[in-house]
This record gives structure tokens, C-alpha cells and sequence, in this order.
């Protein structure tokens, strides 16, 4: 089997980061917003490992490890401000968080 | 046309379709469901790049507890569709438009780079956790701490904004 270029999962990399990006913009649910957010984390891991991979070393394997605890740790914490405002808000549209507007 | 070449291909179909419809699906649930999709997807992705520690992580952590988590707070919160109430209508176009600039841009500069590196058939030791566990000891052994401090105030954090006080009506 004939190696593939880089570029092939970098380029893929960028559409779906793209894609998360699109998702936080033009969403109102909060937990679509998270999930869009997931995928770009996502989409940076797969171009880590594609890096590491082409040049034949472990760290970036290794950075892939800590950016998925960090997306675990964001995620608990996300979710709890998510479950906090809707008891308070009793709803999840981000348009109706506007509390704070001057 | 080599066979690494059409796997990617058509795994790289289902992770943007996947990804597209997480993005455009009006029921959570089905959003959720697109998404565990799209990181299964990219888990073969890892065991194609020779990572197969990095897979299986990634199905463990990623489509198992983040997920769970995420339907879990669906099912909480209910999962009717939010109603189509535009506070800026023009907004969702704008968003559109600088986004569809940003992949053209990315892929642009992609397309027109040499190509970084060449990915061939993993060797056999790669992705070992042996040596990935070496690594994250001893060259990397103070992110992991900070790492686990993190952790910490994560799961503080989570409670602390969750639980009620005392006396509180719900």
C-alpha cells in the first residue's frame, strides 16, 4: 500500500473545523453550540495525529491525550453551566441569555 | 488510485456528512447521535494513521463518556426543537458566508503547499502505549500533572454550579 499525502487529513482537518465553526455561529441551542465545539476539537486532534504521524513521532499523540482531557474537563463544566441556566432561565436558547446586555 | 487513498475517501464522506448533519439536524437527539457518528469515523481515521491507542481513547472517552454526558443532559433538559425566532435574521447568511471564505481559504493554502509529510503503513511499535506512556512520564510528566489539577477543579466546578443551597426552592 502506497502512503497517502498529509495534506489529505489536513485539508479534511479544515472542513471539519469549518463546519464546528458554522455550527457555533449560526445555532441557537446551547447544546448544539458545545457539540459544534467538540467537532473543532476534534478536527485539531485528527490533524495532530496526521502530523505525528507523517513525521514519525509520538508527541503529538501525546498532545492529543491532554486536548481530549481538556475537551472532558470543559464538557462537565459546560454542561453544569448549561443544566444552571435552564433552571433558572427555563430555557436554552442562547438569544434569550441576554441578561447582562447593557 | 491506492487503496489508502479510497478508505480515506470514503471515510472522510461519512465524517462530513456526519458533521453536516449534526450541524442542520432540528432534533438534539438525532444531533448527538450524527456526532457519535463523526468521532467513531475519525477513530478509524487514528487506527489508519497508525495511532490505535489514540482510537480506542478516543471511542472510550469521546463517544462514550462525552456523549453519555451530552444525552444524558438532552434527556434532562428535553429535547423539543427550538422555535425558528430570528433576532438578527442576518446574521445566520453572514455566518454562512464568512465560513464558506474560511474553508476556501484553508483549503486554498493546502492545496497550493507541498505536502508535509507522506503517510505510509504504520510500523508496528507505532502508537505502542508502552512508549506513548514513557513519553507522557518523563518529557511531559508536568502537563500531566497540571492535567489532573484540572481535572480537579472540573469536577469541583461541575458540582458547585449544579448543586442547590440550602433552603433553595427549586
Amino acid at each position: 500500500m502506497d502512503g497517502i499525502s498529509v495534506n489529505y487529513y489536513v485539508g479534511l482537518s479544515t472542513i471539519l473545523f469549518v463546519i464546528g465553526a458554522t455550527g457555533v455561529l449560526i445555532r441557537r441551542n446551547a447544546l448544539i453550540i458545545f457539540m459544534s465545539v467538540e467537532l473543532m476539537l476534534n478536527a485539531g486532534n485528527l490533524a495532530f495525529v496526521a502530523f505525528a504521524s507523517a513525521h514519525d513521532l509520538l508527541n503529538g499523540q501525546v498532545f492529543v491525550f491532554f486536548i481530549m482531557t481538556v475537551a472532558a474537563a470543559e464538557v462537565a463544566v459546560g454542561l453544569a453551566l448549561i443544566v444552571a441556566i435552564f433552571r433558572s432561565k427555563k430555557s436554552i436558547n442562547v438569544d434569550e441569555i441576554n441578561v447582562l446586555k447593557g | 488510485m491506492t487503496v489508502n487513498l479510497v478508505l480515506f475517501l470514503i471515510l472522510a464522506t461519512v465524517a462530513v456528512i456526519s458533521a453536516l448533519g449534526m450541524l442542520l439536524s432540528r432534533n438534539t437527539v438525532y444531533s448527538a447521535l450524527f456526532l457519535v457518528l463523526n468521532f467513531a469515523t475519525v477513530a478509524v481515521f487514528y487506527l489508519l494513521l497508525g495511532a490505535p491507542f489514540i482510537a480506542i481513547t478516543q471511542v472510550t472517552v469521546y463517544a462514550g463518556a462525552i456523549m453519555v454526558l451530552f444525552i444524558f443532559v438532552i434527556m434532562l433538559l428535553g429535547a423539543d426543537p427550538l422555535p425558528e425566532g430570528n433576532t438578527l435574521p442576518w446574521q445566520k447568511w453572514l455566518a454562512v458566508g464568512l465560513a464558506v471564505i474560511l474553508a476556501v481559504e484553508g483549503t486554498f493554502l493546502i492545496s497550493t503547499q507541498k505536502a508535509a509529510g507522506i503517510i505510509s503503513s504504520p510500523a508496528a511499535d507505532a502508537g505502542n502505549p508502552k512508549l506513548i506512556g514513557q513519553l507522557l512520564f518523563s518529557e511531559y510528566v508536568l502537563p500531566f500533572e497540571a492535567t489532573s489539577i484540572l481535572l480537579l477543579v472540573a469536577m469541583v466546578g461541575a458540582i458547585v454550579l449544579t448543586s442547590r443551597k440550602k433552603g433553595e426552592e427549586r
